[in-house]
């Protein structure tokens, strides 16, 4: 896939002690992300309550540009709400891992 | 003319008031700022500085705005490189929410830094700092120890 034209919008920084192969966990396995993922900071958004779904309809998909394990991560980002992708059209999701010292980088940009 | 900001948000498992009080407190800064401390005395018109452990001042300024324990303003300049020095003044703000919704202990902290120029080396400067400085505390306030070491 070609992601040349999207632009990056927004980044985010954050240092993690772990390791760069626990975090490529905590970032690919379902399992795992289930516990982080929209639990608590979904709840109370006043755009309502647009959340993964737990009976396991489809709330993002997309697919993925580029998968380097413990290191990079990019996919496109399409939130299926009513009208949503038309509007914002598709964008891009990028995570990067780099180990600094004993933690870890997570440097994560969406693009549109 | 446009101008340039920073914002950082993130979500800390503690109280407004242990947030703040570790924001404020000269000796709490000193774990988490990188081998740096903030000293003032938090007053609206106070001065403010953040020293380097060998006593140079990093940066320096005022306060602008104080409501604990839920917002701070600094008036913030550089002192330590003349090249960030001559952008002036920026203003770095704090904002401390609690997260309504049953059985939440965490805080939301929003630090927004802007600097009134476009593509400004201060504000990209920071950007490089804040996320380091403010993984730490969010560390330290949840787990009691840093994530990232003071400088060498």
């Amino acid at each position: 896939m070609n992601v040349d034209h999207f632009k990056p919008l927004t980044f985010y920084t954050i240092y993690i002690a772990s390791t760069p192969e626990k975090v490529w966990q905590a970032l690919t396995s379902a399992e795992f992300s289930r516990k982080y993922l929209f639990r608590k900071c979904g709840r109370d958004r006043s755009e309502g309550r647009r959340r993964v779904t737990p009976d396991g309809a489809l709330h993002i998909n997309g697919e993925v540009a580029e998968c380097v394990p413990y290191r990079k991560l990019a996919f496109t980002f399409n939130v299926n709400w009513p009208e949503l992708v038309e509007k914002l059209g598709p964008t891009l999701v990028t995570y990067e891992i780099e180990k600094a010292g004993d933690t870890v980088r997570l440097h994560h940009e969406r693009i549109t | 003319m446009s101008n340039s900001t920073f914002v950082y948000v993130t979500y800390i498992k503690t109280t407004p008031e242990r947030l703040w009080s570790a924001l404020t407190d000269r000796d709490f800064t000193r774990q988490y700022w990188l081998g740096a401390h903030c000293e003032s005395d938090w007053k609206p018109g106070s001065s403010w500085k953040l020293s380097f452990e060998d006593g140079r001042v990093a940066d320096s300024g005022e306060i602008v705005e104080a409501d604990p324990p839920r917002r701070l303003a600094i008036k913030w300049r550089n002192q330590w490189s003349p090249e960030l020095n001559a952008e002036g003044y920026s203003l770095c703000t704090f904002e401390i929410e609690t997260v309504p919704g049953d059985n939440s202990d965490a805080v939301k902290l929003s630090v927004i830094h802007s600097i009134d120029r476009p593509e400004s080396a201060f504000i990209k400067a920071v950007s490089g700092g804040w996320p380091r400085i403010l993984s730490n505390l969010k560390s330290l306030l949840e787990t009691g120890s840093v994530v990232l070491p003071k400088k060498a």
